[in-house]
């Protein structure tokens, strides 16, 4: 099963094993990650499962639709590496994915 | 000698966030979470969604899965009923006879739907909405080219129309009052909401009374008081909710179209708290007392309720938002737009699918509906929250980005 990596904004690691058809945001859900606040269930619509893709990884991940792209702008510390884990879906490609959370989701 | 154990009365969306807020802030006894449906705690939204469409299953429903709550003890009661609500022995029963002691409570009960009495409404095929039991229903009655009937062009109504459309089935939506989204939008969003949806391919009748449905032992038509009838091989009613507040009124809490609650989320009892859609309480931001059917609106009272719970007050008073999705629309509302005496458009709701309603009360923006424009939701957000005095043309010209709107700010 792909394994994907969190780090906190305190620096905790957290290794797990997400599902292949998973979303990044529910595998940070299931797996009780504080950082990943999820209010809209992984509907594209709250912008508060905010995340930063690591390097080597941004272009691997599936490119952002329009309306994700206008909600990262306005995330708290928007970045190049912004995205919305609840629109990322976990695959096999995508084993080792390591993502870093945002000091706060508001 | 029973250990302290605090109690959760509700599976629910607010149920299962304190549960697990109740762990986060330290308290290390039982966990005991009673729910009347025979699941986990589970996302509603996509019930009218994805899970009516049978995109999504019920596992992929559940908020959490089952080890989590174990990791963390925390133990589900579920397909139970609580009966009883004792605050002077401090016991909870359940109607099987049961009885748990609490050392603190916490009512997380959301609502039921509204039910309509009228000749035929207990044939088959006439159903609502609100559990994933309704939907495992209503997906016997759906195919290709199959009559739908959808009573009440609310938002549950709209989303329920919009995905039996995509299945291919003939939709028709009967709303009572003048127009769609009556109770919740200014007249320019129903209007749009009535445009899109005839695009798409679904009847809307506003302004008429039903007197009946029609059938043998199934439904196969809607009668009206005008003398017309729709044929019909599903109806779904979809009229609002009523909270679930029985229990704690019998228990003597305060009740008010809610259980009443501090901005603390602790009702007339210390012990007890309640959060989500069974509750009532003052808004600061609004200044009214309030009683809010949303997902948002059940999350952060649970972490203020469980907060309170472990004597860690902290005040209730995030800008309600919501979002619904019909079709390749998607709608998200901040703030409250009740008693709005001026709406500033930012788009043409007249064609296309994208644009913006601002609501103003007295100068000051007091909600959004965006439609297809995330960035006049999120930023539409600060503007109410901070009471931002924006300028108004800017506001209503598309050409001007909402950070130039913001920074016009006063």
């Amino acid at each position: 099963m792909p394994v994907v990596t969190y780090i906190s904004a305190d620096g905790a690691i957290n290794e797990v094993e997400v599902s292949s058809g998973t979303s990044v945001m529910q595998g940070a859900v299931d797996n009780m990650i504080d950082g990943i606040v999820a209010e809209c269930g992984g509907s594209c619509s709250c912008a508060t499962c905010h995340c930063y893709v690591d390097e080597g990884w941004q272009e691997k991940v599936p490119a952002a639709s329009e309306m994700e792209k206008d909600m990262l702008e306005c995330v708290l510390e928007p970045r190049d590496n912004s995205r919305l884990s609840c629109q990322i879906t976990v695959t096999d490609e995508l084993d080792g994915l390591v993502v870093k959370l945002p000091d706060s989701q508001f | 000698m029973t250990e302290s154990s605090r109690i959760i009365i509700g599976a629910s969306h607010a149920g299962g966030q304190l549960a697990v807020c109740l762990r986060q802030h330290g308290w290390q006894g039982r966990i005991i979470v009673i729910g009347s449906e025979p699941y986990l705690p589970y996302n509603r939204p996509p019930l009218s969604k994805t899970f009516l469409s049978g995109e999504k299953h019920v596992e992929d429903l559940l908020i959490r899965p089952e080890d989590q709550y174990e990791k963390i003890g925390v133990e589900f009661i579920l397909g139970q009923e609580v009966s009883e609500i004792d605050r002077k022995s401090k016991t909870v029963s359940l109607s099987h006879g049961e009885k748990l002691t609490y050392d603190k409570l916490a009512i997380t009960t959301g609502a039921r739907v509204r039910k309509l009495d009228l000749p035929g409404s207990e044939l088959r095929g006439v159903l609502y909405l609100r559990d994933i039991n309704d939907v495992e229903q209503i997906r016997h009655f759906i195919g290709p080219g199959k009559k739908a009937v959808i009573v009440g062009g609310g938002y549950i109504g709209l989303e329920t129309a919009a995905m039996l459309r995509k299945l291919d089935l003939d939709v028709t939506i009967l709303e009572s009052a003048d127009r769609i989204l009556n109770r919740v939008t200014a007249p320019d969003l129903s209007a749009f909401y009535t445009r899109v949806h005839g695009e798409e391919g679904v009847q809307i009748e506003a302004g008429v009374q039903i007197t009946g449905f029609v059938g043998d032992d199934r439904v196969t038509e809607v009668a009206l008081a005008d003398g017309r009838s729709f044929k019909a091989d599903l109806v779904i009613i979809g009229i609002g909710v009523i909270p679930n507040t029985e229990l704690a009124a019998a228990s003597g809490l305060e009740v008010n179209n809610g259980i009443n609650v501090d901005e603390c989320c602790l009702t007339s009892d210390a012990d007890i708290a309640a959060a989500g859609d069974c509750t009532s309480f003052y808004h600061p931001l609004y200044q009214r007392q309030l009683r809010l059917e949303s997902v948002q609106n059940a999350m952060d009272q649970a972490k203020v309720a469980a907060a309170s719970l472990c004597d860690k007050a902290i005040q209730y008073n995030a800008l309600p938002w919501f979002w619904s999705d019909q079709y390749d629309l998607k709608l998200q509302i901040a703030g409250l737009s009740e008693n709005f005496d001026e709406v500033v458009l930012r788009g043409n709701p007249g064609e296309g699918r994208k644009f913006a309603a601002f609501y103003y009360r007295e100068s000051k923006v007091i909600a959004v509906d965006a439609v297809n424009s995330p960035q006049e939701f999120m930023l539409g957000k600060q503007i109410i929250s901070k009471g931002l005095e924006v300028d108004r043309n800017k506001l209503g010209d598309p050409e001007v980005a909402m950070k130039e709107v913001i920074a016009s700010a006063k």
